[in-house]
């Protein structure tokens, strides 16, 4: 055991850096998100022409940046901002949840709304790409392992590359290729003889296209973990499973699934929270029209035209890191109680 | 004793073998399309890369030919690096990255020491915190660096920047690090520790000389994070900071009606070059990596 000031020093900087840049900054997040901006100061201004005064409402610049400077921010709102009609909209909701005309009206009305627009999208990235981007990795890992070296060692190198790529770069390249002058959309339009044929033009096409770059990027980093932990599976358990007559699709259901659980656990939740967070894709298929995201509804607060929504994009941020929680819990109880478990064998 | 299934006795039907070759050969076609397509296309004209007509035009270069005089161009990397002053943006992204990447090791590799050898129960509950705050989205994060940032004018410059990304990277470097030291006997530093080191000195003397492979490794990962990011570095960094990546994004926006999206496919082209080059040196670094964490846990 390390003494408590030893370890104390070792772990100053970087428990330091994770308090101040980490912990004190979601704090600032919850606090920011209780306040709004403050309105302009709006002053009467009176002017007058020979043919008599007329009084017209203007807005005083001068005391508006002096109100800012001096509470930067805002005025307290309180839980409003996550009530308003950009978050949980819960007026909104209660309306449509007291008069729709059935589930798909009452349902289409609430993806309508911003924040339930984003956090749809947002869920089914996370839920679907996970999956699927597991999947295909399981099934590269399966079929690289039977084919001969020198083709393993081509897909291992190309295959990192959609990992690794710089995420924003990468959708750059895919959105090229799809556009209706890139070399994928040209020639899906001359596939289905179709010149309007365009992947980005509707919602589900731009859902599917950004569901697909994910699997693309998701696929490699199973594919590598997978395809190591093949390299461990137990000839013995193998072969005998071959003397008991198991098939090749036997073997793997009941002999390389089960061996490759844990790795499957651990996969699924870095994708599940790298994929919650879904935001680059968004901005280089500029496709924030059909298909948005959390993170990106808080990068668009915070990079307004006009001017940028702190207490919106705080409230936005804290319910995001609320949904992270949720997705997180289980495997944080499940380790607690591994923890509590060694601890007192 | 393990084995791939390829060595196992037992024939594989004509059929399989096709169609796992097939299918292998389909998948890195479509790892590796999208990134030769758009580097052959970087030195063509906008006509050609987007071509309406074939996209044999963009393979041979056909309008290239005509409004150049040669079937490839360097319009493109000329108008990003010179014109949109890309260089700049490129000298402030090796700064970052390099900062961002020696200042994570030497914090993560104390802590990560440290993690591994407490045993304490605080220092399960530092890492499970580390845990959560890996899991963060950065841009939430961001959301609550502004206002303080402004107020305290700090905002737009490279250090603010870097400290940021340091403190983003920590919760996986302590975890990649922590792993990799419990894989280093502890004896080792103990044995040190009775012939009267201090813990640091242990540290200094015995465990830092045989830290390397592990540290190079977590270092990868540490330059990709600073290299890849676009959150934090779009947000906190002003017009003249820019990294290549936000820098790369906000000549997006005016490229489309101007008719210059060759500079910005320059620009990808020359922003994924390094990271090429990582891959071709340090593959077997970065599958280790990859594979460490999941197999240890």
């Amino acid at each position: 055991m390390v003494p408590n000031r030893t370890f104390f020093f070792f772990i100053l900087p970087s428990a330091l850096a994770m308090l101040i840049f980490i912990a004190i900054p979601i704090v600032s997040v919850a606090i920011q998100s209780l306040y709004v901006e403050h309105e302009k100061v709006l002053i009467a201004v009176q002017s007058c022409t020979p043919f008599g005064c007329t009084e017209s409402v203007g807005v005083d610049d001068s005391a508006t940046a002096k109100l800012r400077q001096e509470q930067p921010l805002g005025k307290f709102n309180g839980l409003g901002t996550y009530a308003d009609r950009a978050h949980l909209a819960v007026a909104e909701v209660s309306d449509i949840l007291g008069h729709n005309a059935g589930f798909w009206d009452a349902a289409t009305r609430i993806y309508k709304l911003p924040f339930y627009r984003a956090l749809v999208f947002t869920l089914a990235y996370a839920l679907l790409v996970t999956p699927l981007a597991m999947a295909l990795g399981f099934a590269i890992a399966l079929a690289v392992n039977t084919v001969s070296p020198l083709l393993k060692g081509a897909v291992i190198f190309f295959s990192l590359l959609p990992m690794i790529v710089t995420p924003l770069i990468g959708s750059l390249m895919v959105y090229w290729m799809i556009n209706a002058d890139g070399v994928i959309g040209a020639s899906l339009q001359a596939l289905f003889n179709d010149p309007n044929l365009y992947l980005k033009a509707s919602a589900p096409l731009t859902w599917i296209v950004l569901f697909a770059y994910g699997v693309w990027t998701n696929a490699p980093f199973s594919f590598i973990v997978f395809y190591a932990g093949l390299q461990t599976v137990p000839r013995d358990t193998l072969e005998s499973s071959m003397v008991d007559g198991a098939n090749r699709f036997e073997r793997v259901r009941f002999v390389i699934l089960p061996h490759l659980a844990p790795l499957a656990t651990f996969v699924a939740l870095v994708q599940l929270m790298d994929n919650f967070r879904v935001f680059e894709p968004i901005v280089g298929f500029n496709s924030q029209a059909h298909a948005t995201s959390l993170s990106y509804s808080v990068f668009s607060d915070l990079n307004g035209q006009f001017s940028q929504l702190f207490g919106s994009a705080a409230a936005t941020s804290m319910l995001t890191i609320l949904g992270v929680l949720i997705l997180l819990a289980p495997i944080l109880l499940r380790t607690y109680r591994e923890f509590s478990n060694k601890a007192a064998a | 004793m393990t084995a791939a299934e390829s060595d196992l006795p037992g024939r594989r039907p004509a059929a399989l073998i096709f169609a796992t070759n097939a299918f292998v050969v389909l998948w890195l076609v479509a790892a590796a399309f999208p990134f030769l397509w758009t580097l052959w296309g970087s030195f063509k004209v906008e006509g050609d890369f987007f071509s309406r007509q074939s996209f044999f035009d963009a393979i041979f270069g056909a309008k290239t030919y005509l409004q150049t005089g040669s079937h490839f161009t360097l319009d493109g990397y000329y108008g990003a690096w010179v014109v949109n002053r890309l260089w700049r943006a490129s000298l402030n992204t090796v700064v970052v990255t390099f900062c961002v990447t020696v200042i994570s090791l030497t914090f993560g590799t104390l802590g990560g020491y440290a993690l591994a050898r407490s045993g304490r129960r605080y220092a399960f509950w530092l890492l499970m915190a580390a845990l959560v705050f890996r899991a963060m989205p950065h841009i939430t994060l961001v959301s609550g660096y502004l206002l303080p940032f402004f107020e305290l004018n700090v905002w737009g410059v490279l250090p603010t920047a870097i400290i940021v990304l340091v403190a983003i990277n920590q919760p996986f470097t302590l975890w990649m690090l922590h792993s990799f030291f419990l894989s280093i006997p502890k004896d080792l530093d103990e044995s040190a520790l009775i012939d009267g080191c201090t813990r640091f000195q242990a540290f200094r003397l015995v465990v830092v000389p045989v830290m390397w492979p592990g540290v190079v490794t977590t270092g990868l990962f540490s330059f990709l994070l600073g290299y890849n990011d676009f959150a934090v570095t779009s947000m906190l960094l002003s017009q003249d900071n820019q990294t290549m990546v936000p820098k790369l994004a906000s000549f997006l926006g005016s490229i489309e009606e101007t008719g210059k999206v060759m500079y910005a496919v320059a620009a990808v082209v020359s922003a994924t070059a390094p990271i090429f080059a990582i891959v071709v040196v340090f593959q077997r670094q970065i599958v280790s990596g990859l594979t460490a964490g999941a197999v240890k846990g």
